[in-house]
């Protein structure tokens, strides 16, 4: 009876961590999917969503990252087809680059006035 | 003084806010993907619907100078709106209309042709939606008028009498 109850022990515990060994590729694909809109259902990521415009975009991911493709590549076979307002972080570019300034903007200038409120008392 | 100062540069900073957010209350927020793809890659290998063959894109798209690809399928309602004006394109015979069966049961999309007849030369199917994603496609139904492996241009939703307009001039205005 101990035996068998070894053996399963042994069995699960190998299951579980070759299972393991396999499950890289599918967090890569949640990685990849959490930064991509889904265009269908605006507001949700493409990790998120279960329409069919998302369902297949993860296929198509899983599919790439086989096909080794590394995740820069992913990200811009899809800003070709559908513009950079699939993915959430914007590059920094000439239109973005205010959105990229104005938080570190506002943070330093905030430093300041918590500067100055500590230094005057 | 200063306090006059610093309540001016408050209604000023207020004011600014309030011309942003009324400045976008026209804009509408739903987005679509600008138009920034124009080559496809005729690379691409299909199946085809009936016997299953596999097709290159390319070959069926440099046959003639326009192509048109639309991507629908048997489930969709709106693709049943479009289909007249998909026959009354195949009607013209100038251009080669290469259907896309996206995510369907063979036997539903056959019975679907079977039903409202055929206006495609070439059906293909995409089973899993990932070839769609390689046209840029964010759903069904999607129509693509193709100028020799450019896209000139994309119709989102189903075809009607304006935008099968459109199309024929667009047709009409290259050749001349």
């Amino acid at each position: 009876m101990k035996k068998i109850k070894l053996i399963l022990y042994i069995l699960s515990f190998t299951l579980i961590f070759l299972n393991n060994l396999n499950a890289d590729n599918s967090q890569q694909i949640d990685k990849i999917s959490k930064n991509l809109r889904c265009l269908i259902c605006q507001g949700q990521s493409v990790y998120d969503s279960q329409s069919d415009f998302a369902l297949s975009m993860k296929v198509l991911i899983d599919n790439k990252i086989k096909e080794g493709k590394t995740e820069k590549e992913i990200y811009d076979f899809l800003k070709n087809k559908y513009g950079e307002w699939i993915v959430y972080e914007p590059e920094i570019g000439l239109n973005t680059i205010l959105l990229w300034v104005i938080p570190l903007i506002l943070f330093i200038f905030g430093g300041i006035l918590i500067a100055r409120k500590v230094s005057i008392k | 003084m200063i306090k006059k100062i610093k309540f001016v540069i408050i209604i000023l900073f207020f004011s600014f806010i309030f011309f942003v957010f009324f400045l976008g209350l026209d804009k509408p927020n739903s987005y679509l993907p600008k138009k920034n793809i124009t080559e496809i890659d005729t690379s691409l290998v299909f199946k085809n619907l009936y016997d299953q063959k596999e097709i290159v894109l390319g070959e069926l798209i440099s046959k003639n100078s326009f192509s048109i690809v639309n991507i629908w399928a048997s489930w969709c309602l709106p693709c049943r709106d479009e289909h007249e004006y998909l026959l009354k394109l195949k009607n013209l015979n100038k251009i080669n209309v290469i259907g896309i069966n996206y995510k369907d049961k063979k036997s539903n999309a056959a019975k679907f042709l079977l039903d409202l007849g055929n206006p495609y030369h070439e059906v293909l199917i995409d089973l899993d939606g990932t070839k769609s994603i390689e046209f840029g496609a964010i759903g069904v139904p999607e129509t693509y008028l193709i100028n020799n492996k450019i896209i000139v241009k994309k119709y989102i939703g189903p075809l009607d009498q304006s935008k099968l307009k459109d199309i024929i001039e667009i047709i009409k205005n290259e050749k001349n």
